[in-house]
């Protein structure tokens, strides 16, 4: 059984048991434009909660991807490497950034489900 | 679209609340935001930073076809006197008084230390000097120019005027259209014209190292050229961030990131915007530390940079050496779409200035290899009669 969580900085994680694989969101591949470079973290690395794992470079700017949970880095997407735009293509599928295994599950009990993300985007506007 | 229009107020929102009611619009204005447009403040104006096409799209349009920018937010201005263009070499150090009628040439206003204060085009309009400067220094550079040229010269500010830039390979076949004989104006020459009967102040320039045209119509009739213009096939509009990737790749320097009062015409790789009488004759501000530079050399240059890769290394980055020594700063960097990879300008020590020299990016902590590279990063394709 998957589930699937949001979190405030519009990346989202898709667990499993027990790994969860993680990308940004359409609404945050909309905000940053047509990406032309992303940074993945290297295998084995260990991440905290809202800390910095992953960079991506629009024409215009770099902005930082955050960890949703605690985990060790377990894989990273090798298409994106070559091909960034696929994030704008296929933002929540092909486009996903990097997979953990988590360490502190019951943190995604704190991130938004999808009807909450949605109210939290709605309530942006 | 609608995911457009959410990203769209999301910026208005953050405009509104970092500068409440203080951001000025454009006569296209309303225009922009009919056409989808996500604006952000530049300059203290509101504006146009990319369409729902997206910057790379339209990057790779205006090089293909035509694009439309609004430049209205740059200033505007008349120099009326006995004679402009010599009072005006008081403060910029090109050759204006060779300068034909009905041409334009780009200069700098440049401060005692040689350093820039703003970066201008200056056209011989006939019985007065037609200019036009960078949109964040306008009110400086009036300044400037009535303290400069006090009872040699009046400065009429253009406030009424709009400006619109036609850019691309495209520009000369749809201007053509409009404007009979506009195919034909040589490069970097200005000329009175009618769009519809419209009257408009052409000239043949622009800044995205492609062929075009700038359009100058009052305000009230902006909108009304901008349509003409985009219901020709070619023409799409552009945004800002567009028109940083097209100048970026074609190198050409954005003020107060790659020029600014710290750096001179020298340094910054000018020099063939300053004639031989000027640079002998001086008598422009920092002239002195100009002709020095020049008999002597400078400590460091601005040059283009090729990172290796993908990864773009952004304004600010630390440049070093072999041995990890600082030797300069990106003063511009980002991915080139024409190029299909990412590009920087920046200032090196005048030992690793030469094309050819292999260089390191400090890009968030880690080392990224690159080589300084002749500028432009695509060929300009101006137009050559």
């Amino acid at each position: 059984m998957s589930i699937l969580r949001f979190t405030k900085d519009h990346e989202w994680i898709q667990v499993e048991d027990g790994i969860g694989t993680v990308g940004i969101t359409d609404y945050a591949q909309h905000a940053l434009g047509d990406l032309v470079f992303v940074e993945l973290p290297e295998l084995g690395r260990e991440v905290v909660q809202g800390g910095e794992v992953a960079v991506v470079e629009s024409v215009k700017a770099a902005s930082e991807v955050y960890a949703p949970v605690d985990g060790e880095v377990v894989e990273a997407n090798p298409g994106l490497t070559d091909e960034p735009a696929i994030v704008n293509t296929d933002p929540q599928g092909a486009g996903w950034f990097f997979k953990l295994r988590l360490s502190e599950p019951a943190q995604l009990d704190a991130l938004m489900d999808e009807d909450a993300y949605k109210s939290f985007l709605e309530g942006l506007e | 679209m609608p995911d457009y229009a959410r990203v769209h107020a999301l910026s208005e929102n953050r405009a509104l609340t970092s500068s409440p009611d203080s951001l000025k619009k454009t006569p296209l204005h309303r225009l922009h935001v009919e056409l989808g447009a996500k604006m952000v403040p530049f300059a203290g104006y509101d504006m146009p930073v990319q369409y729902p096409a997206g910057i790379l799209k339209e990057h790779l349009h205006t090089r293909a076809h035509a694009g439309l920018f609004d430049v209205s937010h740059m200033g505007q201005l008349r120099l009326h006197g006995a004679n402009p263009a010599a009072a005006l070499e008081s403060l910029v150090p090109a050759e204006l008084q060779a300068l034909a009628p009905m041409r334009m040439r780009y200069t700098q206003f440049t401060n005692d230390q040689g350093g820039i204060l703003d970066d201008l085009m200056v056209t011989n309009a006939g019985d007065h000097l037609f200019v036009v400067v960078n949109a964040a220094c306008k009110h400086a550079d009036i300044a400037h120019l009535q303290a400069g040229l006090a009872g040699r010269v009046a400065v009429e500010y253009l406030e009424d005027r709009a400006l619109l830039a036609l850019q691309g390979p495209a520009a000369a076949a749809v201007l053509s259209r409009l404007v009979p004989g506009a195919a034909t104006m040589p490069f970097m020459s200005f000329a009175k014209a009618a769009i519809r009967g419209i009257p408009v102040l052409l000239t043949r320039s622009g800044y995205t190292g492609e062929d075009g045209y700038e359009i100058s119509v009052v305000n009230a009739e902006a909108e009304a050229v901008a349509h003409l213009l985009l219901g020709e096939p070619e023409v799409s509009p552009i945004g800002l961030g567009a028109r940083d990737s097209l100048r970026l790749e074609c190198g050409l320097c954005l003020y107060g990131h790659d020029i600014d009062q710290t750096t001179t015409p020298v340094e910054a790789a000018l020099m063939w915007s300053i004639a031989k009488r000027r640079r002998e004759q001086g008598g422009f501000p920092g002239a002195a530390v100009v002709q020095a530079q020049l008999r002597d050399g400078v400590a460091r240059k601005r040059v283009g940079i090729r990172p290796e890769g993908r990864q773009p290394a952004r304004e600010h980055t630390e440049i070093v050496d072999a041995a990890g020594v600082r030797i300069g700063e990106v003063t511009s960097g980002g991915f080139g779409p024409t190029l299909g990879g990412p590009v920087a300008m920046g200032y090196v020590a005048t030992a690793q200035a030469a094309p050819g020299s292999a260089v390191t990016l400090m890009v968030r902590g880690k080392p990224l290899p690159a080589q300084v590279v002749k500028l432009p990063f695509v060929p300009q394709n101006y137009y050559r009669g």
